[in-house]
């Protein structure tokens, strides 16, 4: 029960944001309308794929300092909930961009760096089918997950400052920051982040647990 | 240190010239590369926009430097492999290997910007920045990829593998790359492209000095 606080924490933030998400007021703006609720769903997408890919690579960087198993499984498994997330996250921004700026996908920094993230992430699953020995399986995988990282971060992170984005907040295009002056929808974003990520955190574990009792299956049989 | 690196230069040189196929082969790859685009465009008309030329100009390099860079770690035997082990220090070998490639892309670059310009037509205005630009795509595409090169020879299937890990991690520099040679070949005032070119110094400091920590590992196995 007391290991168990984030599911109920995950079941309650998230039924909090399905419903006030829906039900809430928001501030008027042209052009987004009601379709600025998608705010509680697409962006704690991509705070939920950075903080697994997070712990990805923290894992991988401790399963360098000290090769146990456990660090690599950890790895590869964040990092395939980091790639739903980012799934999730391009399927929920594509649908609403053809409402909004009205095409499925458009040339815009975010979506070019959430493309890039999600095709070195493929990579990274490809890499780590290609090998049949699991040490070596996991230590090069996690050489490339450190490496990809840190190329990964000047393009999330500096290009979109030198580019105009089509993304509501950026190049002169409205976003909720400033017109949320009753904090309506600052009371349900913040707390959606944190569902999402609770729920992220306990699909990686009962994928850790499933890997771990298959483990203990093989070598019993 | 210096003379460990230096004599390991030595070698790699050596070695490439004592098999003048390998470098010939490459020089004739760039430069039939080239006069395959150029063919295939002549076709449609005799004037391509600048963008395009430039566009096309760094898609060749990028696959000549995929292919020149792809062999570093296969070429040689897994007994000499051993021998070097036991010989030299990682960080002695890979600083060697990516200043070997660097040398061996400039060589490249050059020769193949050289043949382009002649059959495609040289719009440039700003010969010194495009110059630059090619160096610094030149160091930049080499210690990437030397790095990949080494994942990539690990695993089975390597020449896919280098393709679908180098090409994501490669993009944030290409993106660099394009903006500075297409401001060098609009003629524009230097000072526009120094953020593009402090970036890349940047991006090329990330990808040495992660280089440098994480080949040890690499390495080891």
């Amino acid at each position: 029960m007391k290991n168990n606080w984030y599911k109920f924490l995950a079941v309650g933030l998230l039924y909090y944001v399905l419903i006030w998400g829906f039900l809430g007021r928001i501030p008027r703006q042209p052009v987004l309308h009601e379709t600025a609720r998608n705010l509680y769903f697409h962006v704690p997408m991509w705070f939920g794929m950075f903080t697994m890919l997070s712990v990805s690579v923290w894992n991988s960087i401790k399963y360098l300092r000290s090769p146990q198993t456990l660090f690599d499984t950890k790895a590869a498994e964040y990092a395939s909930t980091g790639i739903l997330f980012g799934i999730v996250g391009i399927a929920t921004g594509s649908i609403w961009a053809r409402y909004t700026w009205g095409a499925w996908w458009t040339n815009d920094v975010k979506l070019n760096g959430a493309a890039i993230g999600l095709l070195i992430y493929f990579a990274y699953i490809i890499l780590r089918g290609s090998f049949n020995d699991e040490q070596q399986r996991a230590r090069i995988s996690a050489i490339y997950n450190i490496f990809a990282v840190a190329l990964l971060i000047p393009l999330l992170i500096i290009l979109p400052r030198m580019t105009d984005s089509l993304h509501p907040g950026n190049g002169g295009n409205p976003g909720f920051k400033p017109m949320d002056t009753e904090h309506t929808m600052r009371i349900v974003f913040y707390p959606a982040c944190l569902g999402w990520i609770c729920l992220g955190y306990w699909i990686t574990n009962l994928r850790l647990r499933l890997k771990n009792l298959e483990q203990i299956h093989q070598e019993n049989s | 240190m210096l003379k460990e690196i230096k004599a390991l230069i030595d070698k790699e040189i050596r070695l490439e010239l004592r098999q003048k196929y390998a470098l010939n082969g490459m020089l004739l790859y760039i430069v039939s590369t080239v006069y395959v685009c150029y063919l295939s465009f002549r076709l449609k008309s005799n004037q391509i926009d600048k963008l395009t030329w430039n566009t096309l100009f760094w898609i060749i390099l990028l696959f000549t430097a995929m292919n020149a860079i792809a062999k570093s770690f296969t070429q040689e035997r897994f007994g000499r492999l051993l021998y070097y082990y036991t010989l030299a220090s990682p960080v002695g070998i890979i600083l060697s290997k990516i200043i070997y490639n660097t040398i061996l892309m400039l060589v490249l670059a050059l020769v193949g910007f050289g043949v382009y310009a002649v059959v495609m037509g040289n719009p440039v205005e700003d010969m010194g920045i495009y110059l630059l630009s090619i160096v610094l795509g030149a160091v930049g595409f080499s210690s990437t990829l030397t790095m990949v090169a080494g994942i990539a020879s690990k695993a089975e299937n390597s020449a896919t593998l280098m393709a679908i890990l180098s090409f994501p991690i490669i993009i944030p520099m290409l993106i660099m790359l394009l903006k500075i040679s297409k401001n060098a070949l609009d003629g524009l005032d230097r000072g526009s492209s120094l953020d593009e070119i402090l970036t890349l110094l940047a991006i090329d400091g990330i990808v040495l000095v992660l280089s440098v920590i994480l080949f040890p590992y690499l390495w080891r196995s």
